[in-house]
C-alpha cells in the first residue's frame, strides 16, 4: 500500500513537473532559421565550394598531387613562345598554358589541402554552398578559360624594382 | 429538437406559420449541419494548432511555410490528401475496410447531438444525455477494431487489439467518474448538469467537494486521453513501434477521416469534460454570461473545451508513451480503486444534506478530508523523497 501510494505520487508529481517544463520551453525563443530567407552566419575559414582564378595559375599541379581523392584535372601545355610572358598578380610567371582545370565538386571532400600549397593562391574554398544541381555532371567545374586577359607585365616590377631578375628566374 | 425548434421559432417568427414538416426537417437539418461543418472544419483548426504548439514546446516554429504563419498548412494537406489515390491493398475485406473510418467518424460525430452550447442551443436534449454520449463515442472503437481487421495487416491488427483493450479497460474508471455529477443532479440530462452549475466558478463541478471533485476530473479526463488514443495512451497507433496501428493500410481520403475522427474525438471528450466538470456554458462570473444581448455560453463552452484540448497536446510532449503492461496497470490499478472509492465517498457526501449538522458539505467540503488527504499527501511525500534520496545513494555507491 505504501509503495502504491508513493508510486502514485511520484507519477502525479513527475507529469506536473514535465508538465512545468514543456511549458517553459512553450515560450523560450525559437531557435529554427528559416533558411532561404535567414542564413546562419558561417565562420570565417568555411571550407564550401571550390574557385580557381584562372588568371593567377601557373599550371604547377601541386594541387592534383595534393588532392587525396583525385578531383582535380589538370593538363597543361608549354606556353608557345610567340606568346608574350606573362606573370601571375602575386608576381610568379606563368611559363605553362593550362588548357585544362577541372574539378569535380560531386568528389571533391572539401579538405582543403589542394589550397594549401597553392603558391599563387589562386586556388581557395569560397562561401559557396548551395550548388545542388539535378545532374551529377554539373558538379564538374570548368575553370579553364582560353580567352583570359594574363598580366602582361610582371606586377613585382613595379612595385618592387630592385628584384626584378629573381622574381623573372624563380 | 424542441429546443432548437423553439429557438428556430424565435429567431425566425414566420417559421410558425410554415406546415409542420417543414418545421421538424429545419430543425433537424440545421443543427445537423452546423455540426457536421463545425467537426469537418474544426480538424484543419486542431492539426494547425497541434503542429503549431508541438513546435514552440520544442523550440521550433511549426508550419511557416503555406499561407503567413503556415495558416493554410493544414489546408494544403487536406488537398493533398483528397487528391490522392485510395490504395486498397491485395487481401484486404473491401466491404469492412471501407465500413471502418465511417464508423469511426460516427463515433466522433454523434455526440454533438447532446452537447449543450447554451440554455437552447443544443441539437437533442435527450433524458439520457451521458449514458448516449457514453455509448455512442464507443462505437469509434467497433471502427478501430474493424479497420485492423479489414486491413490484413499485422501491425494494423495489432493496433486495434491494442485499442480494444485499451477502451475496455479505460471506460470503467470514466464511467464510474462519469457517476459523480450524474449522483449529484440526480439527472442524466445534461442540459440538467449544466444548470446545476450555473451561477459561477464556485458552482462548478470541479469546485464542489473539494479536494474529491478535481481527482475525478483528473480521472475522467485521463480515461478520456486514453479513449481517444493520445500520448501517454497512444499505443493503438504508436507511430514507431506500430508502423502507424490500425490505419497502417488506409490512404487518401480515408486515412483524411481517420484523422478528422480522432480530432474530433479529442474536442467531444474536452467538450463532455468542460459539461460535466467546468460548468459547460457558463462562465466564470455570472455577469460575463452575455454581452449585452448576445449569449455568449458558445464562447464559454468553446474555451473550456480548447483549453482542454490544448492540455491534451501539452501532455503529449511532456508525458512519454506507455508500455502496454503499464497501462493496465495504470487502468485497473489505480484509476479504478480511486473512482469507486470517490464514488463511496463523494455518495455519502451527497447523502447528507448540504448543510448537516449546520455545516455547508456542499461548498466547503469535507475540511477533514481535505486536511487528511493533504496530510497524507505530505507524508507521502516526505517518504517518496527519502526514498529517492537512498536510491539516489544506493545507486552512486
Amino acid at each position: 500500500m505504501r509503495r502504491w501510494l508513493v508510486d502514485l505520487w511520484e507519477g502525479v508529481y513527475t507529469v506536473l513537473l514535465g508538465m512545468k517544463i514543456t511549458w517553459r520551453h512553450l515560450f523560450t525563443r525559437p531557435v529554427t532559421l528559416q533558411y532561404p530567407e535567414v542564413r546562419w552566419p558561417l565562420p570565417p575559414r568555411s571550407r564550401m565550394r571550390l574557385f580557381m582564378k584562372y588568371e593567377d595559375c601557373i599550371g604547377c599541379g601541386q594541387c592534383v598531387r595534393a588532392c587525396p581523392v583525385q578531383c582535380i584535372y589538370m593538363k597543361t601545355e608549354k606556353r608557345p613562345a610567340d606568346l608574350p610572358p606573362a606573370w601571375a598578380s602575386t608576381g610568379h610567371p606563368i611559363k605553362l598554358d593550362v588548357q585544362v582545370f577541372d574539378i569535380d565538386m560531386s568528389l571533391c571532400c572539401y579538405c582543403n589541402l589542394c589550397a594549401y600549397p597553392c603558391p599563387t593562391e589562386c586556388l581557395y574554398m569560397t562561401h559557396e554552398y548551395e550548388f545542388a544541381t539535378t545532374d551529377l555532371g554539373q558538379h564538374l567545374y570548368h575553370f579553364a578559360k582560353p580567352d583570359a586577359e594574363l598580366l602582361l607585365e610582371d606586377p613585382k616590377k613595379k612595385a618592387a624594382p630592385a628584384s626584378p631578375s629573381q622574381a623573372s628566374s624563380s | 429538437m424542441d429546443l432548437t425548434l423553439r429557438l428556430l421559432k424565435d429567431l425566425f417568427p414566420a417559421l410558425a406559420e410554415a406546415p409542420a414538416w417543414l418545421q421538424v426537417t429545419l430543425a433537424a437539418a440545421i443543427p445537423a449541419l452546423a455540426c457536421f461543418t463545425f467537426v469537418a472544419l474544426g480538424p484543419l483548426v486542431y492539426v494547425y494548432a497541434e503542429r503549431k504548439i508541438s513546435g514552440f514546446m520544442q523550440d521550433r516554429l511549426g508550419p511557416m511555410r503555406v499561407g503567413p504563419y503556415g495558416l493554410l498548412q493544414t489546408v494544403a494537406d487536406t488537398v493533398k490528401l483528397l487528391f490522392k489515390e485510395a490504395i486498397f491493398p491485395r487481401g484486404v475485406d473491401r466491404r469492412l475496410f471501407l465500413l471502418a473510418p465511417i464508423l469511426v467518424n460516427l463515433g466522433a460525430f454523434l455526440p454533438f447531438v447532446v452537447i449543450p452550447w447554451g440554455g437552447r442551443l443544443q441539437p437533442a436534449d435527450l433524458n439520457v444525455g451521458v449514458f448516449y454520449v457514453v455509448a455512442v463515442s464507443s462505437l469509434a472503437t467497433v471502427g478501430t477494431i474493424m479497420a485492423g481487421w479489414a486491413s490484413n495487416n499485422k501491425y494494423a491488427l495489432f493496433g486495434a487489439m491494442r485499442s480494444a483493450a485499451q477502451i475496455v479497460s479505460y471506460e470503467i474508471p470514466a464511467l464510474v467518474v462519469l457517476l459523480v455529477p450524474v449522483m449529484i443532479v440526480g439527472s442524466l440530462s445534461l442540459q440538467d448538469i449544466v444548470a446545476a452549475q450555473a451561477g459561477g466558478l464556485q458552482n462548478w463541478f470541479l469546485f464542489r467537494f473539494f479536494p474529491l471533485m478535481p481527482i475525478a476530473f483528473v480521472i475522467f479526463f485521463t480515461a478520456g486521453l486514453a479513449e481517444c488514443n493520445r500520448t501517454p495512451f497512444d499505443i493503438p497507433e504508436a507511430e514507431s513501434e506500430l508502423v502507424a496501428g490500425f490505419h497502417t493500410e488506409y490512404s487518401g481520403f480515408f486515412f483524411a477521416m481517420f484523422f478528422m475522427a480522432e480530432y474530433t474525438e479529442m474536442f467531444v471528450i474536452s467538450a463532455v469534460s468542460a459539461v460535466l466538470f467546468l460548468g459547460g456554458f457558463h462562465a466564470p462570473l455570472p455577469e460575463l454570461q452575455a454581452l449585452g444581448s448576445v449569449p455568449l455560453g458558445w464562447f464559454w463552452l468553446l474555451g473550456k473545451a480548447w483549453f482542454l484540448v490544448f492540455v491534451m497536446m501539452w501532455l503529449r510532449w511532456t508525458v512519454p508513451r506507455l508500455r502496454v503492461d503499464q497501462l493496465m496497470h495504470v487502468a485497473w490499478k489505480v484509476l479504478l480503486p480511486i473512482a469507486f472509492a470517490l464514488v463511496v465517498v463523494l455518495g455519502f457526501f451527497i447523502l447528507l444534506t448540504p448543510t448537516a449538522w449546520g455545516f455547508p458539505w456542499d461548498r466547503f467540503v469535507g475540511w477533514p478530508i481535505t486536511l487528511l488527504v493533504a496530510f497524507l499527501l505530505l507524508r507521502v511525500m516526505i517518504r517518496a523523497v527519502r526514498w529517492s534520496r537512498g536510491r539516489a545513494q544506493e545507486l552512486a555507491t
